[in-house]
């Protein structure tokens, strides 16, 4: 399948590996991987703030380059900037021709672990990873998404992996955009809740599928000097040891 | 007159309303560790009797659905459905009331207080009541208003507002208020709850011999039939309801539904997610006032308030909050609300319904934080039983702030947003374009040394710079890349 991958702007300038190991995984999938050099960014954090003149100015170069492109989906290791994908249409009045093109650019857009499982069917990627895992669930993704078996199911299949599910999983690391850091003190007490009932002492990596997330829990461990690491599911994925 | 009065409502339409220092009571909640730890035990147990009820239900999600269709179907045509209301009411021998904003509800009980010559006021639980600010307006028209729902009595007794609009005490612990009967009651120190009880139960028995008007809320009125519903856990209600020569029931416009076979559908709904309870204990319907051969309170009055909900029906977006039952679930769920508590939001209405509701009730420029003191995690819509996309008006909230949407020829919400604003232009432009966003990463490379490092410059720029010096607050700062994708994409020539 031809995949038009889009990297997101967090990816491109702060995780290249997760970038790299995002194609990896797609390849070892079977699909052939176009990279568009003219992509930059969904318009989520101008979205999300309230500034939509902003946000669809940005909408728009991101509809450009993926309203006329060729491939048969487009895949974001993203679940947040894949919920804005979908949410982009509601920047424009349904009569104008964005409206439309928006529309059609989700219908084929999905989050790499969702489009592993349910476009591909594939849930094992021959992935080899040995550690304590856990996994957070990034709030846009299974909420907006509704992607929860999905991760789930790719890494019960990797070979060495001890998956721990922690009791809070689901709940929100406190990243939330400008939200934590309009808020960082809020965003902080709620990430520290949560990382509190992660069952920390059993697991040595946290995965999710959201490096915002990861730049949240990732940042705080750091802080505290914690030797728990933080992994993007792509490169989990991709791991070969 | 009319329900739907198109004016915006009075200077105090959210009563001892203070979101404006939001920031301020954020800092001081987290720094409450008793509050925190009262709030983590208080949220986490609603939260799980309420997944347990709820999983208790296997057409959970049809339930929902229909509710939401129902509440949908109603804010379509409220105009109609109220007056079918009104209508069947009096037909009952109800004496019904409007009012256009807080000031007006209030002069409309004091209004009835007076002519029934009532000095002492017994009232069962209401949110509608808080908002209006009525005890307040009661006191000083020379009456004594009593709560008399366990958990609102505690907080009158404490001179506090509430901080959760099922649990009104949520904030407090056992120990808070057995010292507070100590002090305010008199009675010997015990941290037994039956005692406890017990102590709040003489005084109010007292009170209830005294009282000549009962005020309590309505969590739905049946236009079919003109009858409404209180629900309630302790009999206090139905005390308040029936003891008292007269009765007065506070409704916002939006508590109206349809039909009689509607409450089948909230009825299961509302309790499991206020509680985690199948039922509450008591649920009382009122079809008029005592009459042959039917029990009631000798006089019997209804009053529906607007006080800015009817501005909420213009567009579909906004109309969702309207829909709201009151369960109370979102907040349980809120991770915010989880952290800070209620009384930070500076409303009666706190947590995500509170930030979406203070507002647009009170005017965007009054509580223009709240919106944004969210992660737009969307927890409080997957519990929300009517189905209220939350997020969804958070955002639109969020826009029209931004936008500097105010009061006409009040103030704007704009002002303080000028860098933001900046910043957003900017990194609109340097987004729109593959040159620019390259340019900015260069840039950003360029500078990212300095400014991220622990010295002078380092320093100064998290000064300067208060997005950055809030996030290396407690967190470390994820820098750029030596290389971004793109570069080793173009690099490799697509073998990455
Ligand atoms: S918004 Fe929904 S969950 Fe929150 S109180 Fe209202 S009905 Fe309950």
């Amino acid at each position: 399948m031809r995949v038009a991958l889009f990297v997101t702007c967090l990816v491109d300038q702060l995780w290249p590996s997760v970038g790299t190991a995002t194609v990896r995984v797609l390849e070892r999938a079977g699909c052939e991987v176009l990279f568009d050099e003219r992509q930059t960014c969904c318009g989520q954090p101008a979205f999300n703030s309230g500034y939509r003149d902003e946000a669809r100015t940005v909408a728009r170069a991101f509809l450009e380059v993926y309203g006329r492109d060729d491939a048969e989906a487009l895949v974001l290791p993203s679940g947040s900037c894949a919920a804005m994908v979908h949410h982009m249409a509601e920047l424009f009045d349904e009569s104008d021709p964005w409206h439309a093109r928006a529309k059609a650019v989700a219908a084929r857009t999905h989050e790499l672990g969702a489009f592993l499982v349910n476009v591909l069917g594939v849930d094992d990627v021959g992935a080899t990873f040995a550690g304590r895992v856990t996994w957070h669930d990034a709030c846009h993704g299974l909420r907006d998404l509704g992607i929860r078996e999905e991760p789930r199911r790719l890494l019960a299949k990797v070979r060495g992996i001890e998956f721990v599910e922690a009791s809070s999983a689901e709940s929100c690391c406190g990243f939330g955009g400008t939200f934590s850091v309009k808020y960082p003190a809020i965003s902080v007490a709620m990430l520290d809740q949560k990382l509190q009932a992660l069952e920390l002492d059993e697991v040595d990596t946290i995965v999710s599928g959201d490096v915002s997330c990861l730049m949240q829990i990732g940042g705080r461990l750091a802080r505290r000097k914690s030797p728990i690491r933080t992994l993007h599911l792509a490169e989990l994925l991709a791991s070969e040891r | 007159m009319s329900a739907s009065g198109k004016e915006a409502p009075g200077p105090e339409a959210i009563a001892h309303l203070d979101s404006e220092h939001f920031d301020e009571a954020v800092v001081k909640a987290l720094g409450d560790e008793v509050l925190r730890g009262a709030l983590r035990n208080a949220t986490e147990l609603f939260s799980s009797r309420r997944s347990a009820a709820v999983a208790s239900l296997p057409d959970w999600e049809d339930l929902r659905e229909r509710a939401r269709a129902i509440k949908e179907e109603t804010l379509a045509n409220l105009d109609a459905f109220l007056e079918e209301f009104a209508a069947n009411a009096e037909r009952e021998g109800v004496q019904v009331h409007w009012a256009r904003d807080a000031a007006e509800a209030c002069e409309v009980v004091l209004a009835v207080a007076r002519a029934t010559g009532a000095t002492t006021a017994v009232k069962s639980k209401s949110m509608t009541t808080e908002e209006i600010g009525l005890n307040d307006a009661l006191e000083r028209g020379g009456l004594l208003p009593v709560e008399t729902d366990l958990g609102e009595w505690i907080i009158q007794l404490a001179g506090e507002t509430p901080s959760h609009i099922i649990v009104p005490a949520i904030h407090k612990t056992k120990a808070q208020i057995a010292e507070l009967f100590v002090e305010k009651l008199g009675i010997p120190p015990t941290d037994d709850v039956t005692e406890l009880t017990l102590a709040a139960r003489r005084v109010l028995r007292e009170t209830f011999a005294q009282a000549d008007l009962g005020i309590s809320g309505v969590n739905f009125g049946i236009a079919e039939t003109g009858s409404f519903l209180v629900l309630e856990n302790e009999g206090n209600a139905r005390m308040t309801t029936s003891l008292p020569r007269a009765h007065i029931a506070v409704m916002g416009i939006e508590k109206v539904i349809p039909l009689f076979e509607d409450l089948e559908v909230f009825l299961r709904l509302l309790p499991r997610s206020g509680t985690g309870q199948h039922l509450t204990s008591y649920q009382t319907i009122f079809t008029g006032p005592r009459r042959e051969g039917r029990e009631g309170p000798e006089e019997l009055h209804l009053l529906i308030v607007d006080n800015g909900r009817s501005a909420m029906l213009r567009e579909r977006v906004t109309r969702q909050s309207l829909a709201c039952i009151r369960c109370g679930a979102c907040l349980n769920a809120c991770p915010v609300y989880q952290q800070i508590g209620g009384h930070a939001y500076g409303s009666v209405y706190p947590g995500p319904i509170g930030a979406v509701i203070t507002p647009q009730l009170a005017g965007l420029d009054k509580a223009a934080k709240l919106p944004f003191a969210s992660s737009l995690c969307g927890a409080c819509r997957d519990v929300c039983p009517v189905k209220i996309d939350i997020p969804q008006l958070l955002l639109h909230l969020r826009a029209r702030i931004v936008l500097g949407d105010g009061p006409p020829g009040g103030k704007s919400t704009r002002e303080g947003r000028f860098l933001e604003r900046l910043a957003f232009r900017a990194w609109a432009w340097a987004m729109a374009g593959p040159r620019r966003y390259r340019f900015t990463a260069w840039v950003t490379r360029i500078v990212q040394p300095v400014v991220v490092g622990d010295g002078r410059i380092g320093r100064l720029a998290r000064r300067l710079v208060p997005p950055l010096g809030a996030w290396t607050a407690a967190r470390e700062l994820r820098a750029a890349a030596p290389r971004s994708f793109r570069a080793e994409w173009r690099r490799t020539k697509g073998k990455v």
